[in-house]
């Protein structure tokens, strides 16, 4: 199996004294935010929501002055994390991160493709990230913006990912941090938040309640709220998934991409992350064809998608994928408009499915995940079976957890066969000696 | 119904700075139009053709209208009708 971690990691060392010209003065790529609707633009500042149209606002760049080759050349030599992107992030100047997460394994995956019959399947495996899964990334963007707008406390809304990544990497940088998230979460989620210290709060509903709650906290408290008022922020650090994906083929591009869909602003973010380094010339080609990934027990986007709608009508979430489990998605008719551009789609599996594509992932690539990995994996499995996915095809499949975070997912998928300590209790319960072993 | 309708932040540019509006209304739609007779800024900013932006949240007591009967939604002497926008989360 191959696994790329990056090229990289050689010319890690040496950014710190050869990625800027000596004398140079930076030009800043930042422009400011700009409404998504309407285009109205606003300072970068604590803002999340345009006032003429109420619609969501995202970061505003100006990529002109880019230079591909050089833009190239200070990848390389950046560190071995995201912020060897930092051109491409809403920063004039790279941050300092106790914590840096990216730089993920992209791992060939040849079992997977060939028991699928697909051309080339790659695993971006975002488990690999410090607190396990790809809202690493999304919180040290938002976390370095706070601190930069002069925040003391970091809160979010979460369905259990971002509670560790907010807790983690709030407590590196010595911040005060709130985490909200439903109470009747997975105890492992619940652990892996409250051992950095948080104050982790468990709101008595599900998690469009307390997202809800936290949009109007967010009015009354002085607090970064990582996914509401620093939203335009904290959703650009998903572009580097994208990124690392690029740089890790070698810089190219797959021909589809297949991503979990719970508030649609991953999904969305690789789109623009390969849409602006085509842009720059970075990379050659067109968009891949994406595939959004969503569990039955919550799938308002893949509903939108298959009736044609333009919005999503609003869910009450029922599945083990509670990480995906977002009945009200902020950029689901974003996810449905890039879906059908690049000819696409979206696609739900039962939670039967999830469970089993759990299984697949872990019995042919040796990478255990979460409820959204199994699905993200049933659905390239079910795009297989249809034929949409083919031996022409190379698939970029989006993993975004770990799989010792959601355990009761996989409690029925196996046994331990017990015996005494002895060879005849071996033999007898699990394997019989053959003729030719006891040859031996 | 005598209702109270909360303005989130990013409106209240439009209402003079008022975060709650009393209004007389026996659904959402009315309890609406109501304060959008008060405040005219108000329509444009979260209607459009007479319904409610994509990127718009109402909830009666804590409960997205959505799961109700969106505008036509009734209303009981004494409910909060809030309006939050929808691009948070995730």
């Amino acid at each position: 199996m191959e696994v790329r971690s990056g090229p990289l990691l050689a010319h890690a060392e040496v950014f710190f004294v050869g990625d800027e010209k000596e004398g140079s003065e930076k030009v800043s790529n930042l422009q400011g935010l700009r409404c998504k609707e309407c285009g109205t633009e606003y300072e970068l500042e604590a803002r999340y929501v345009c006032e003429q149209c109420f619609g969501p606002l995202e970061v505003a760049y100006d990529f002109s002055g880019i230079d591909a080759a050089e833009a190239k050349r200070k990848i390389q030599a950046g560190p071995a994390g995201i912020w060897r992107y930092a051109d491409f992030l809403p920063f004039d100047e790279r941050p300092k991160d106790p914590l840096e997460p990216g730089l993920t394994p992209l791992v060939k995956a040849d079992r997977l493709a060939e028991r699928l019959g697909i051309g080339e399947v790659w695993v971006k495996n975002d488990a690999a990230n410090p607190t396990h899964s790809f809202k690493d990334r999304v919180v040290a963007v938002a976390i370095a913006k706070a601190k930069e707008l002069g925040f003391q406390t970091i809160a979010c809304a979460s369905t259990g990912n971002l509670a560790n990544a907010v807790a983690a990497h709030a407590a590196a940088a010595g911040l005060e941090s709130y985490v909200f998230v439903p109470a009747d979460l997975e105890e492992q989620k619940l652990l892996a938040t409250g051992v950095y210290g948080t104050r982790l709060v468990g709101v008595r509903g599900n998690y469009d309640d307390v997202n809800r709650l936290c949009t109007e906290l967010a009015e009354t408290r002085p607090w970064a709220f990582v996914n509401v008022n620093l939203r335009p922020y904290y959703a650009e650090g998903s572009k580097t998934i994208a990124y690392e994906t690029i740089e890790q083929l070698g810089w190219s591009l797959p021909d589809r991409i297949v991503c979990p869909i719970a508030s649609g602003s991953l999904f969305t973010k690789l789109g623009r992350g390969i849409s602006e380094w085509l842009e720059v010339g970075l990379v050659e080609g067109e968009l891949p064809a994406f595939h959004g990934a969503q569990a039955e027990g919550c799938n308002p986007v893949a509903e939108a998608y298959a009736e044609g709608w333009e919005v999503c009508k609003p869910q009450r979430p029922d599945t083990i994928a509670k990480s995906l489990a977002i009945g009200n998605p902020a950029d689901g008719p974003y996810a449905v408009e890039l879906a059908r551009a690049t000819g696409g789609s979206v696609e739900a599996v039962t939670d039967e499915e999830i469970a089993a594509g759990i299984r697949l992932l872990a019995e042919t690539t040796g990478i255990f995940t979460e409820t959204a990995g199994g699905v993200t994996t049933a659905v390239l499995a079910k795009l297989a079976e249809a034929g949409t996915i083919g031996a022409d095809d190379r698939v970029v499949a989006v993993i975004t957890g770990e799989g010792l975070k959601t355990l009761d997912a996989v409690r029925a998928g196996h046994r331990v066969e017990e015996i005494d300590p002895s060879l005849d209790s071996f033999e007898r319960e699990i394997a019989p000696a053959s003729p030719a072993t006891v040859a031996v | 119904m005598a209702v109270t309708v909360k303005i989130p932040t990013q409106l209240r540019a439009a209402t003079g700075g008022e975060a709650e509006i009393e209004v007389e209304g026996g659904t959402v739609g009315e309890a609406l139009d109501a304060v959008f007779d008060a405040h005219e800024g108000l329509r444009e900013r979260i209607t459009e053709d007479g319904t409610l932006r994509r990127f718009v949240n109402v909830y009666v007591s804590g409960e997205d209208i959505r799961f109700r009967d969106g505008l036509d939604t009734e209303l009981n002497d004494g409910d909060e009708v809030t309006i939050l926008p929808a691009v948070a989360g995730g």
